[in-house]
């Protein structure tokens, strides 16, 4: 066995420990470990990604002397390392752009403790990527919704304590839900670790009787996931939660920790029941017209808000709606463009939600459009990062969004017999229609003349404060991350048949 | 827009309209702001205002019992009928009874643990075990991000706010009756705490409850005896150490057998003779790291909770840097 394969067990069992070591750590000195930390956690997980790709293998780690199926497992493959190191790429860019405010939100002597929650936070999303057993998916699962709680409620201000109360229940409904269909399944099966779960599900399924069952339990879980990801209806949390958080934890919560319950979803669908039986159920379909309501009603709904974070928070229930909608096609292209636009969300929803706290904080913390006019006027660089992301949502070629819509477009044609091609179609002139209304009417906003609705004494208050702003400490670190998150969507969009290729070679790995 | 819409997105103000909107006030803007809070709040007063709102509160009430009816009864038809179709006690598929029957078979052997449960959390599925003793840890930094006094918590204009957060208010340690029983039973509970925890691997118990005993004891002692006598050995810095180095030991040691399990190198770790104090390898020490935390995790949970410091030194930290 190579000594790489080492790796994943390091990145999960070292973030725990450096959860419980930041708790004792000086502020400073616990920010500084858990950057240079997570710095060599990308360094573990690319190795893994380079030797699975080149060599094109995957493995089983036990974890213990005990085999599967007595003991615990991980397993990691090409689709495991990409999605393990974009994950570990965008956590590092949030936690070094969401410093300034960080500073500013959160009280000096919790700092170490917001950091112990960050380690807690990379521990369960390593573990949900590399996880070979249902069970273990479960347990992480409870850690990352905790942590999550923990990084939206730490701002201590009325509105993010009740985001975080509505988060924390739908959360714990959506973790209820998938226990029971996790006791469901073990009834069945009598196996936890998902290959040998495969092959008991496919003996239970010879008995024809077991299917209505077997399915309600899958669905039962499919919606515990799907609540905890933001799926239509229950995206009503997302602008809250999301909204009301230090920028930083917005970051994480939007592209990270809903993307670990879908990642999670998908691996279960391949590795633990069968795509071939899933295929067979009414899921997928459900999956499929919830996708597209999401993706519609949000973005109805972020065309209403007169306020910047709500408006990124429906756009986030979209976004979501179309990791469903291709999981609904249910053919081997539509997961391909699901993973892909996991991918893209996932690298320009962090930039957007650290690029707008600096927009407000250019127009005096107002959240509210109309304070934003001109706000990226007097914040440049913010202003460039915002209207890449949004350029990227809305779909311009070269970016990251259109590449994902175009391998949406790909998936529907290619099986042009069925009813889904026209439905996704007009999906996606329907949204990409509504993208453009209420992110470019934003951009329009952000760079026009801000003198028509502001007095003269806001403005020389709004350039003062701009001002300060780029010479406050942390600035650098915004700069520097966006831009990285900035080439990384760049890279998405213009290569994207490198990572068409890692996916396909992926998902033929979980199969 | 209806009520229900406006609860619906969020924009309901549940806390009556005493939630803060902008980071910090201190710019023209705040004096506007402060207008319009000032005229809601005399419009808030009309027997008008008060009217509409009660009607919406009952239109609301109704539709989500509704909702939530619906929902639950559907959610039960759901399980009820998985629950008749699963299989029936003894006819299962033999793919079913493949893990369970190793596990009790030998269990004994393989982990050296009497007790089985013990065996199974804590050498078969351990990588499980570790996650969940980590998600208690999740919770209390959680709290302690929440609860701990701080300058932004503290900031209140009620004039009892500090007595009442740093438990002046509530303090039962002078009732005479609570102080006697709780002598007699404070160290009867550590014993047995301290028994369940050793004794995890020959009998029930292990280091899950056995904390939870000892945590329980903690709060009764603090209870009884105010928090002075607890925060003169109990501080946040011997706290904070007892649950590093507990936490720390346990993912070693695990990742130190996930490791030599998965490279198929032999561990060392002596399993002892089944029934004895000594026995189930590595069973032993996890139990106890797992019953510091445990311990440790309760009292800081009832400790914040009361008077917002696990340890004597928090406290402080509120008024006087105020």
């Amino acid at each position: 066995m190579a000594f790489i394969w080492n790796f994943p067990l390091f990145t999960i069992v070292l973030s725990l420990f450096s959860g419980a070591l930041c708790m004792v750590l000086r502020p400073k000195a616990a920010r500084y470990y858990t950057i240079i930390y997570q710095c060599f956690l990308i360094i573990l997980v690319s190795f893994v990604l380079w030797f699975t790709v080149t060599s094109d293998s995957q493995f089983t780690y036990s974890m213990g002397e005990f085999p599967a199926p007595w003991g615990n497992e991980i397993r990691g493959g090409v689709l495991e390392s990409l999605v393990a190191l974009a994950m570990l790429l965008v956590l590092l860019a949030s936690c070094v752009a969401g410093w300034h405010f960080l500073k500013i939100d959160i009280d000096e002597s919790k700092i170490n403790l917001y950091f112990s929650v960050i380690n807690l936070i990379t521990a369960a999303l390593m573990s949900l990527v590399w996880t070979n057993d249902i069970f273990t998916g479960y347990v992480f699962l409870e850690i990352l919704t905790l942590s999550a709680c923990g990084i939206t409620i730490v701002r201590e201000v009325g509105r993010t304590t009740l985001a975080a109360v509505k988060y924390m229940i739908l959360n714990l409904m959506g973790s209820g839900l998938f226990l029971l269909g996790v006791v469901l399944l073990y009834d069945f099966t009598g196996q936890l670790l998902m290959v040998p779960m495969k092959s008991a599900v496919a003996a239970v399924l010879t008995d024809s009787e077991s299917m209505p069952a077997l399915t309600l339990s899958v669905a039962i879980m499919t919606i515990g996931l799907g609540i905890k990801s933001g799926l239509f209806p229950f995206h009503f949390w997302m602008p809250d939660s999301y909204g009301w958080s230090t920028p930083a934890s917005a970051a994480i919560l939007s592209s990270l920790v809903s993307k670990a319950y879908i990642f999670l979803l998908i691996k279960i669908y391949y590795r633990a029941v069968g795509i071939d039986v899933i295929t067979q159920t009414p899921i997928l379909k459900m999956l499929f017209v919830l996708g597209i309501c999401g993706i519609i009603f949000g973005s109805v709904s972020a065309t209403s808000p007169d306020t910047l974070p709500r408006m990124i928070g429906f756009s986030s229930a979209a976004q979501i709606g179309y990791i469903y909608m291709g999981i609904g096609i249910g053919t081997h292209l539509g997961f391909v463009a699901a993973l892909f636009q996991l991918l893209t969300h996932m690298v320009t929803k962090a930039l957007v939600f650290l690029a707008a706290p600096y927009l407000e904080e250019a127009s005096d913390n107002n959240i509210k459009f109309i304070f934003l006019q001109g706000a990226a006027r007097r914040d440049r660089t913010a202003g460039l990062y915002f209207t890449f992301g949004a350029l990227s949502m809305v779909g311009i070629p070269c970016l990251g969004g259109f590449a994902m819509k175009l391998m949406y477009g790909q998936a529907a044609i290619s099986d042009p017999s069925s009813a889904k091609m026209f439905i996704i179609m007009i999906t996606l002139a329907a949204s990409s229609f509504l993208n453009t209304l209420y992110f470019i009417r934003t951009v329009i906003r952000l760079y026009s003349d801000p003198e028509e609705k502001a007095s003269s004494e806001r403005q020389k208050l709004y350039k003062a404060q701009a001002e300060n702003a780029k010479r406050a400490e942390g600035r650098r670190g915004f700069v520097i991350a966006g831009a990285f998150l900035m080439a990384l969507n760049l890279f998405l969009g213009l290569f994207p048949w490198i990572f068409e290729a890692l996916i396909n070679q992926g998902l033929a790995m979980f199969s | 827009m209806t009520s229900f819409e406006k609860w619906f997105y969020g924009e309901t103000d549940v806390l009556n309209h005493a939630m803060d909107e902008a980071r910090e006030p201190d710019s023209p803007d705040h004096a506007r702001k402060e207008r319009v809070k000032a005229r809601l709040a005399e419009i808030r007063e009309t027997e008008q205002y008060r009217e509409r709102v009660e009607n919406s509160r009952k239109e609301f009430r109704g539709l989500y019992l509704a909702v939530t009816a619906v929902g639950a009864i559907a959610l039960i038809g759901v399980l009820l009928y998985v629950t008749a179709c699963l299989p029936e006690y003894g006819a299962e598929n033999p793919h079913t009874l493949e893990v369970i029957t190793r596990y009790i078979e030998k269990g004994l052997e393989e982990t050296g643990a009497v007790n089985i449960v013990s065996g199974i959390i804590l050498d078969y599925r351990a990588f499980d075990t570790l996650g969940e003793s980590h998600v208690l840890f999740t919770a209390l930094i959680c709290s302690m991000l929440l609860l701990r006094l701080d300058r932004k918590n503290m900031r209140s204009d009620h004039e009892d706010y500090y007595t009442v957060r740093t438990d002046k208010f509530f303090d039962l340690s002078a009732d005479q009756i609570f102080r006697r029983v709780g002598a007699f039973l404070v160290p009867s509970i550590f014993i047995f705490g301290i028994y369940v925890v050793l004794n995890g691997q020959v009998s029930p118990g292990g280091g899950f409850s056995g904390g939870a005993i000892l945590g329980a004891g903690l709060i009764l002692f603090s209870a009884s005896f105010g928090f002075e006598k607890v925060d003169r050995i109990f501080t946040r810095k011997v706290s904070s150490i007892i649950t590093l180095c507990s936490l720390g030991f346990y993912s070693f040691a695990k990742g130190y057998v996930f490791f030599t399990g998965a490279n198929g190198i032999e561990n060392h770790i002596p399993k002892g003779t089944p029934g004895n104090i000594l026995s189930g390898g590595m069973i032993l020490p996890l139990d106890i790291a797992v019953g510091l935390v445990v311990g440790c995790t309760m009292f800081g949970f009832y400790s914040l909770f009361r008077r917002g410091s696990i340890g004597g030194n928090g406290a402080a930290t509120g008024k006087s840097s105020k």
